[in-house]
């Protein structure tokens, strides 16, 4: 089902037109599966993708996990059909690519209204995500994160952006500091999520976990990824320490004796818990549950 | 009656005990004192030969015997086919091949069964173009597919009697003395393949055993594998084998996220089984996802102070750090599965190798694989009732082999099978497999990429697994969810001609291998 709050610590992206991946994807275990119909599939291949990605998500299980599919944009012989079949099959979300400004957004949204309509699916169910992926898009990157009630994110695609930028991408991660900041700023300000690019020498693990505790830092809520070994990395990487699930059991505990005492006002060790505290303390656990690092029971 | 010395000998003393006398009943084998140095006596007393020709001369092999070979070289061996050349070449017919097991490399083969060279095969398996020539027919008699600990066994009590033993050896003296290993790392260019722990049963039984070698070194080679007695001849090659490719095919090192996810659940499983204490023992067969739980298991031995008593089998670099960690004790070796495991047992003095009998016979007390608590073996393909293939695959053609599948399975008191649900486009849980190598019966749980299926002849391990949060599904949800993505493959067609036959440890007939029709 689809659902516009949920956690999305890895989106892992799986090409279209490759049957053998697409089967059962979903048993690494990344929060999110990403379909993609766009830049890995050729163009003799769209139909055959779409069509395949189609059958895929009719016929396949694939449990509790996300289901988002990357169609063309609308401004190619695809992106229509892209968004017909994918309404129509219940793809969960909907990403676009090379997002640059809000009306990307709402035109999209007016073909799935549309094909909602068309095949009884509730108007509004499908939800959407904006990839950026160049310089207009950064800069318009809050108008894009508040132009649609469906969208759940957005999130940065590094390689067209540097291209975009007459850039390369280096190790350190500074050619895409702004951006990341930028897209982080514009989804907090519009309560969605945030969300980075792959990262893609699979072999390097240590630069993987660099990156994703880079961005964790900054604040994002996850990390596409390309292959499954890349799962447990980010995800070890987003759970919460040892030190922090304490901190946040102890400030859970004192919100459930505050609403015990019938209070509004929560103090722990004889300070106010703040609002912002109290929300990011339920966040830790919530993460630490789904990491497995502590049990629902436990709190 | 005086002997040779002058002292009287009652001769009703020596016709009661059946003994000769001295001197007077002399035995032909005998040699007289020979004061030659040690470094002369190595040169004429030499049992090296020069060719291979030559001592198959020598050993009197004759049309329609059998002839041995090992494996330990798996697929990088290039000593069958320089032997089996030059049988061809001396225009033998009629042979009997009887190989520890049979890979890609022994295409070959085909030809010399079209001409009548070879007319008998025993193995443990087959792969490539040989398996698929057998499979199609090529052979008038049945292969006969035994399992390790089977064919030890079966040599032992000589029901297979092997009459000439081809055996490749990394390092020889002139006597010899033959092993796997170098001890003196000072010796340059040895092909090390580690144990030769099934060559060892051919040599002690054959009528005659040639010791194949690119590196002879000065006597004596103290710690042998295969003893100087045992051997008649010792032929030099300029090659017997690439350790290279060792690791490859069954024996991979895998990065194959699949095969990862099924090894970390497979170790999950063990961990909760309820035989995961301290002083347990473990095997890891062939295969990706079976040979890397070891890499899982290990963090759950350190983070629970846990360690084994012995590890068995084949064995992997991946065991040799867990014991050189500490977390393993005795690394029983019947066989290397990378160049790693193969410099271990030069260096650790707790690295033991052990022969095929040793390692698996089943009618044995004292064979290792009946002390063992955990084993994880591949499958091919499983069926309902826990069955395992692991020689046919989804086209019917051979293409595996038996190894010591059915031996571990029963020895074991927990044997975990591992495989993905799906291979391509074909379900690996299904009703009935082909050709059934193991009794479902020995198997105690299967770990698939999607989920976890517990034997019901096993109910305390589903409910120990369960308490721990593992979700167990019963096998025949297994083979639902795969049919509902990949459908219900249609029958295999075969002929009558049956092509091969699996042997079960015991050597009786398990099950039979059809000609396939294409």
């Amino acid at each position: 089902m689809a659902q516009k709050q949920r956690l999305r610590r890895t989106m892992m992206f799986i090409p279209g037109n490759n049957p053998g991946m697409m089967r059962d994807a979903h048993i690494y275990g990344s929060d999110s599966l990403m379909f993609d119909l766009e830049d890995s599939v050729s163009m003799a291949e769209k139909d055959a993708a779409r069509e395949l990605v189609y059958q895929a998500l009719k016929t396949i299980d694939y449990g509790s996990t996300e289901i988002v599919v990357r169609i063309n944009p609308l401004d190619t012989p695809y992106g229509r059909a892209d968004v017909e079949a994918m309404v129509a099959a219940g793809a969960h979300v909907l990403r676009m690519p090379k997002t640059e400004t809000a009306k990307d957004i709402t035109d999209c949204e007016a073909v799935i209204e549309e094909m909602e309509k068309k095949y009884g699916r509730p108007v509004g169910d499908t939800l959407m995500m904006a990839a950026i992926e160049g310089a207009l898009g950064v800069i318009n990157a809050y108008q894009i994160a508040t132009s649609s009630k469906r969208l759940i994110g957005i999130a940065l695609g590094a390689e067209d952006f540097c291209a975009n930028m007459k850039c390369q991408r280096t190790l350190s991660g500074a050619e895409l500091q702004l951006a990341r900041q930028t897209i982080v700023l514009a989804a907090r300000a519009a309560g969605i999520d945030a969300l980075d690019t792959v990262y893609s020498d699979v072999n390097n693990e240590e630069q993987l976990r660099y990156e994703a505790q880079l961005v964790k830092d900054l604040g994002f809520d996850g990390k596409s990824v390309i292959n499954p070994r890349q799962i447990a990395p980010v995800h070890e990487v987003f759970a919460p320490t040892a030190k922090a699930i304490e901190k946040a059991r102890k400030v859970v505990a004192a919100i459930k004796e505050a609403e015990a005492r019938g209070s509004g006002v929560i103090s722990l060790n004889g300070k106010m818990v703040d609002k912002p505290v109290a929300i990011r303390a339920q966040r830790v656990i919530e993460l630490a549950i789904i990491s497995g690092i502590i049990s629902p029971e436990e709190v | 009656m005086k002997n040779l010395i002058g002292h009287e000998i009652p001769e009703q003393v020596a016709e009661h005990l059946g003994l000769g006398i001295y001197g007077v009943n002399v035995d032909p084998r005998v040699e007289g004192k020979d004061t030659a140095s040690s470094s002369e006596k190595e040169q004429k007393r030499s049992k090296v030969v020069g060719s291979i020709e030559e001592a198959v001369r020598l050993c009197g092999l004759k049309d329609g015997m059998t002839i041995s070979f090992h494996h330990h070289f798996r697929n990088g061996d290039h000593v069958l086919n320089q032997v089996m050349e030059t049988l061809a070449r001396m225009g033998f017919k009629n042979l009997r091949v009887a190989s520890s097991s049979l890979t890609d490399v022994h295409a070959p083969l085909v030809e010399h069964i079209k001409n009548g060279v070879v007319t008998h095969i025993e193995s443990s398996g087959c792969r490539g173009k040989l398996a698929d020539a057998i499979s199609h027919g090529i052979m008038d008699e049945p292969v006969i597919f035994r399992s390790h600990g089977g064919r030890a066994a079966t040599i032992a009590d000589g029901k297979l009697h092997i009459d000439v033993a081809f055996l490749g050896a990394p390092v020889c003296d002139v006597y010899g003395n033959a092993s796997g290993v170098c001890q003196d790392e000072s010796v340059e260019g040895v092909a090390e393949c580690g144990s030769l722990g099934y060559a060892k049963v051919d040599a002690q039984f054959a009528d005659k055993t040639i010791i194949l070698t690119n590196k002879i070194i000065k006597y004596p080679n103290a710690v042998q594998s295969i003893e100087g007695t045992w051997v008649n001849y010792v032929v030099v090659l300029d090659d017997i084998g690439d350790p290279a490719k060792i690791s490859s095919g069954a024996a991979r090192f895998t990065k194959n996220p699949r095969d990862l996810l099924i090894a970390e659940m497979a170790a999950k499983v063990i961990v909760n089984s309820g035989y995961f204490r301290n002083d347990f023992s473990l095997q890891t067969g062939s295969g990706g996802a079976s040979l890397a739980v070891t890499r899982f298991l290990a963090q759950y031995m350190r983070d629970q102070h846990i360690t084994a008593r012995f590890a068995l089998g084949g064995i992997t670099g991946q065991i040799v750090k867990l014991h050189e960690e500490g977390l393993i004790g005795t690394i029983w070796d019947v066989q290397d599965f990378d160049v790693e495991a193969a410099a271990s047992l030069r260096r650790n003095p707790s690295h033991h190798e052990i022969d095929g009998i040793l390692y698996a016979t089943p009618f044995n007390r004292g064979s290792v694989l009946n002390h063992l608590d955990v084993v994880v073996l591949s499958a091919l393909e499983i069926d309902v009732n826990f069955n395992v293939n692991v020689l046919t695959g989804s086209d019917g053609v051979i293409r595996g082999a038996i190894g010591g599948h059915p031996d571990t399975a029963k020895g074991a008191s927990l044997t975990v099978i591992v495989s993905p649900l799906i291979r391509g486009r074909i379900p690996c849980v299904r009703d009935r497999v082909d050709t059934i190598c193991t009794d479902g019966r020995d198997c105690d749980v299967l770990v698939t990429d999607v989920g976890i299926a517990v034997n019901p002849s096993r109910p305390e391990i589903r409910e120990r697994l369960s308490k721990v949060g593992l979700k167990i599904y019963d096998i025949h949800e297994l083979k639902e969810m795969a049919e509902k993505v990949v459908g219900k493959p249609d029958p295999l067609e075969f002929t009558d001609k049956v092509v091969a036959v699996v042997t079960a440890p015991d050597g009786t007939i398990m099950d039979v291998i059809h000609e396939v029709v294409d």
